[in-house]
């Protein structure tokens, strides 16, 4: 079944997400990271930083973390089981710290298919603010097998 | 941290790359923690299997999250302009993944002068799990 095109230019429900050192240090863990700027609040306090520093795929991270991640696929009658990351991509405005409260602003901006359906593409695009200014452009291309 | 020198660069050059310890069940059950990414696919081999697939695989940003460190460690994360990936295979429970990155582009963006990097995430056999670019400002 083809995903109705109906659902480009769809909002996706906005949500917002505070960035706890305690989720970073895990991330840092998890990555390998050694750059204490990334894991270790006082080391971040001492290099000048607000707060431990935000590594440049948590972006993702922080916009996957709702009850629903995927939502607007569901939305649009897709089976999660047949869900594959395609494409991920981030443009920077602005580095984010812990204690940083990020908006994320959602839309569904292109839906296309290739091989006569087999593989179905959903591309959305999020915009992360911090007290409204613009911090990320977070854009994703999620695959629906047939 | 140091950026390195613009002029200094030249179209071709490598970055210091690195090659990751084996992917475990720990470091999946690490990412799930870190990154807030449970699902079942990353982290229940019963789920898994019950789904017709040998064992659970590692969670595609994982491996993004390896070719960042590759970025941050050659410069500070704020002269990173944009950065993406292209998923292109899984990465199975004991791969070592390793990361470069290749100088393709010399440009000026934004009225900034900058570098666009090829970045490639692959097992040791050197099938690709993730291919991607980035523009870093070195000025």
């Amino acid at each position: 079944m083809l995903i109705d095109k109906k659902h480009i230019g769809m909002k996706v429900p906005p949500h917002s997400v505070r960035l706890t050192a305690w989720q970073l240090k895990w991330f840092a863990k998890a990555t390998g990271e050694t750059n204490p700027l990334y894991f270790d609040e006082e080391a971040a306090r001492q290099a000048g930083l607000p707060g431990v520093l935000a590594p440049p795929t948590f972006f993702f991270c922080m916009d996957m973390d709702k009850e629903h991640p995927f939502d607007y696929l569901e939305t649009m009658g897709c089976d999660l089981m047949k869900m594959l990351h395609g494409e991920q991509s981030f443009t920077y405005h602005q580095p984010v710290y812990s204690g940083d409260t990020l908006d994320f602003d959602g839309e569904i901006t292109d839906i296309y298919d290739k091989r006569n359906g087999a593989l179905q593409f959903v591309v959305k695009d999020v915009k992360v603010r911090r007290q409204g200014e613009l911090v990320c452009d977070v854009h994703s291309v999620m695959v629906i097998r047939a | 941290m140091t950026k390195p020198n613009f002029d200094a660069l030249n179209v071709g050059d490598m970055l210091p790359s690195f090659t990751t310890e084996p992917v475990s069940r720990l470091t999946l059950a690490l990412y799930a923690t870190g990154s807030g990414d449970h699902h079942p696919l990353h982290l229940d081999q019963d789920f898994v299997r019950a789904n017709g697939m040998p064992d659970v695989f590692a969670h595609g940003m994982l491996g993004m999250a390896y070719l960042g460190r590759l970025l941050t460690q050659w410069v500070p994360q704020s002269a990173i302009r944009s950065f993406g990936v292209r998923f292109t295979a899984i990465t199975q429970i004991g791969e070592r993944l390793v990361c470069t990155g290749r100088i393709v582009e010399k440009l000026e963006q934004g009225g900034e002068q900058c570098v666009r990097l090829e970045l490639t995430c692959a097992n040791e056999q050197g099938e690709a799990k993730h291919k991607g670019d980035a523009v870093v400002a070195l000025a």
